[in-house]
């Protein structure tokens, strides 16, 4: 305790506290709240039940109805806490109402009833996660039916992974070849990735369609994949990292006439790691958020990716809201893990682009 | 746009490999083509190489960013519902027409049908990049001053603000549709709130605590305002105006009144049609999302400003905010700059988190260009190829210039 306060007092004067330091300090912690706060509900409500989720219980915790099979009988009643004139409470079954009162019985006896106004009980619940919001969805069984999460997830993986080794594949030869050498028309190429900025996919949608479909690609995960394959802030974030790679190991390779290839894939690829890890996590993010492209490409439910799949989930099933806040938290999961342990990596990455 | 010093290579001149997965994996992959390449070294020498190597990038640029971009142009002066260039019947501006044949633009049911909805979509997308792009701005700036402070764990606060950019829009879209639902837990704590206030109001002894809190904080303000009764009018004015505050407080303050409300009636954030509601929650929601990108961007300008400079600043006696005004304001300007043009066209290009929001809905109030063009083009029955290729070169025209003068910003400022 003693440390947290030293912790949230600390100041560029220690000792005295400056009204700018709590202000500060205030607008973190808000900040933070306004942040965390719609997430964390978001998970926490992923584990209650549909009944809750539909009567929209504002309780944090995922609570639920206990119920119990009496003697005599197959059907599972509800029970309720009783609260008696005397003040003692009982947990009792709650075998049918009557007006403004309820018939109760004790479980063990169901024979002995008692009727007691209804404002006098209130259901007897307990504290449940309910895994299979995510087990139904994720391996069959319950109402899921329409949602194939392994599919779809096994769609975005491929995706994501295919496209992302493209990319550094491409860009690093292109880089290589930019920073490394020098060719006629080499400021001209360069101008024409920076070219491609100015025609990002959204204004090029129909064209872009039409290309890919006449290429027989629609429909087809490889028509996600290629067209964004090459990626002018790739290109751009390593030709700057590999320009800071010495010309003198290059000359020295081909001084023991080592292949131009031999140069780029044993010298230039393993110094430009640093570069190259940066890469690969924006392309990982781009890739498993992508959402406009592949809805244009992508119509047949055995093609979608995560994002598709969510989509579409959050248009049709309205009663299936368990199964659609289970399957966002999945969505979400892998990429907060890579953002958990890579951000350092993800945040310097993107301030020194400017892009993401 | 590098702010830090960019982490050049050691000195260390063997080659390092880059671990298991290198070794094992990439380098013997890479191997394969060796035979392949040195052929085609043979064969080009030195000078043809580097075009081999530009090869594969070059080719899906010019397939799927230059063709495409040419073909816009094309296809939005043909008409039909062929996807097949041969098939598709050249029809002039009539594409154009349909779009801009309106007796104003500036009141899109006065359009064709097309035009109706290009103009709605492009209008809503102007509001929001209006409304949003400041406030963006501002907040994203707010947030790299606090971050920029000498404060603790400053890189677990930067990372929470981070976070939502790496969510996807459907993602964030599931997000706040869940919070913001008619019975979403919003409601549920407005509805908690006016519950709380009109429990307070009940309380007993409330009036008399109330108006002893506030008459503290008046004095209070009134003491130091005492101290500076000698510097002249405008000290005085202020304490005569405490006086009054502290009278109004204790004989005309009616607490209760002024803490009980009314039940909360649930709003239907995003479909509420009477309301702004819907795209206030869109703005909202966007700023929420992409908030911490721009963050980053302004916090590595802020970071790029020499410390020395605010050390001479306070050596010379020099107030914080006249440090901020003269210094950190122009240093800064060039990355602020950047971000507002970047955010620019990006608010000019939203489309995922509204579309999986609201839907455009209610009506057409959150309906943009984007969702235009790709509902006239791919959702529609008539499949408007022609028209939402024409739709598309106008907005082109808009990101194309955006984003020249973002260009010519930032090479101002990386040649600065």
């Amino acid at each position: 305790m003693g440390r947290a306060i030293a912790f949230l007092t600390r100041t560029r004067n220690p000792g005295r506290v400056d009204w700018t330091d709590i202000l500060a300090y205030a607008y973190l912690v808000l900040g933070v709240l306004l942040i965390l706060a719609p997430v964390v509900w978001l998970f926490v409500s992923s584990f209650k039940s549909q009944r809750a989720l539909i009567e929209s219980d504002p309780r944090f915790l995922p609570y639920e109805q206990v119920t119990a099979v009496l003697p005599g009988s197959t059907r599972p009643v509800n029970l309720v806490e009783w609260t008696a004139p005397d003040g003692t409470t009982r947990i009792l079954a709650q075998l049918r109402l009557s007006g403004a009162n309820v018939v109760l019985a004790d479980p063990a006896k169901p024979d002995e009833t008692i009727q007691v106004p209804r404002r006098d009980t209130r259901p007897h619940e307990t504290v449940r996660a309910r895994f299979e919001n995510y087990s139904e969805p994720t391996f069959g069984g319950g109402a899921a039916g329409t949602f194939r999460f392994g599919l779809y997830f096994g769609n975005s993986v491929f995706v994501t992974v295919v496209a992302t080794l493209m990319t550094l594949a491409i860009s690093s030869m292109a880089a290589f070849a930019l920073a490394k050498y020098r060719f006629a028309g080499r400021d001209v190429f360069m101008l024409l990735i920076v070219a491609t900025l100015l025609m990002p996919a959204t204004v090029i949608l129909v064209p872009l369609f039409i290309v890919v479909k006449n290429f027989g690609m629609l429909d087809s995960l490889w028509g996600v994949i290629i067209p964004g394959a090459a990626t002018p802030t790739g290109v751009f974030l390593l030709r700057q990292y590999m320009l800071t790679i010495p010309d003198e190991l290059i000359e020295a390779a081909r001084m023991d006439s080592a292949s131009e290839w031999k140069i780029y894939y044993k010298i230039v690829l393993p110094l430009a790691l640093p570069a190259i890890a940066v890469l690969a996590i924006l392309s990982i993010i781009w890739r498993w958020n992508d959402f406009l492209w592949p809805l244009v490409v992508l119509s047949r439910s055995e093609t979608f990716t995560l994002q598709l799949g969510l989509s579409s989930f959050k248009g049709e099933m309205l009663d299936a809201t368990h199964y659609l806040l289970a399957m966002t938290v999945l969505t979400l999961l892998p990429v907060t893990f890579v953002f958990a342990f890579l951000q350092k990596y993800i945040t310097t990455g993107i301030a020194n682009t400017g892009m993401k | 746009m590098a702010a830090e010093a960019e982490p050049g290579p050691s000195a260390v001149v063997d080659t390092t490999d880059g671990g298991p997965a290198m070794r094992w994996v990439v380098t013997p992959l890479l191997a394969a083509f060796e035979p392949p390449m040195r052929w085609l070294q043979t064969k080009l020498g030195l000078r043809g190489l580097p075009y081999v190597f530009l090869l594969p990038t070059m080719a899906i640029f010019g397939l799927f960013s230059f063709l495409p971009a040419l073909l816009n142009i094309y296809i939005s002066f043909t008409g039909g519902a062929s996807t097949i260039l041969a098939d598709r019947p050249f029809v002039g501006l009539r594409n154009y027409e349909a779009l801009l044949a309106c007796e104003s633009i500036f009141v899109p049911k006065s359009c064709p049908v097309s035009g109706f909805g290009f103009w709605t979509g492009m209008w809503n997308t102007l509001l929001f990049a209006v409304i949003q792009v400041p406030i963006m701005t501002a907040v994203a700036l707010a947030t790299a001053i606090v971050l920029n402070r000498e404060i603790r764990a400053r890189g677990f606060w930067r990372a929470l603000f981070f976070y939502p950019v790496m969510l996807s829009p459907v993602v964030v879209a599931v997000v706040w549709d869940w919070v913001l639902k008619r019975r979403g837990i919003l409601n549920a704590l407005l509805a908690e709130l006016a519950e709380t206030r009109n429990a307070l109001a009940a309380w007993g002894p409330l009036e008399m605590v109330a108006k002893i809190a506030a008459l503290l904080v008046v004095a209070a303000i009134a003491r130091r305002l005492w101290a500076l009764r000698a510097k002249g009018g405008l000290a005085i004015a202020a304490l005569v105006l405490c006086a009054c505050a502290a009278a109004w407080l204790v004989f005309a303050w009616d607490v209760r009144a002024s803490i009980a409300t009314q039940a909360w009636r649930p709003v239907n954030w995003l479909a509420d049609a009477n309301s702004s509601w819907p795209f206030f929650w869109v703005v909202f929601v966007y700023t929420w999302s992409h908030l911490g990108f721009f963050m980053l961007i302004l916090l590595a300008g802020l970071q790029a400003i020499p410390r020395d400079l605010y050390e001479a600043a306070e050596m010379d006696g020099t107030p914080k905010w006249r440090a901020f005004v003269r210094i950190t304001v122009p240093l800064l300007m060039p990355t602020l700059l950047v971000v507002l043009v970047l955010s620019l066209i990006r608010a000019f290009q939203i489309f995922d988190e509204v579309y999986v929001l609201t839907g455009g809905g209610p009506g057409t109030a959150t309906r943009m260009v984007i969702q235009e063009i790709y509902e006239s083009a791919f959702v529609s029955d008539a499949k408007l190829y022609g028209v939402a290729a024409a739709a598309s070169v106008l907005l082109a025209g808009v990101v194309l210039v955006l984003t020249l003068v973002q260009l010519a910003l930032t090479r101002r400022k990386a040649g600065a």
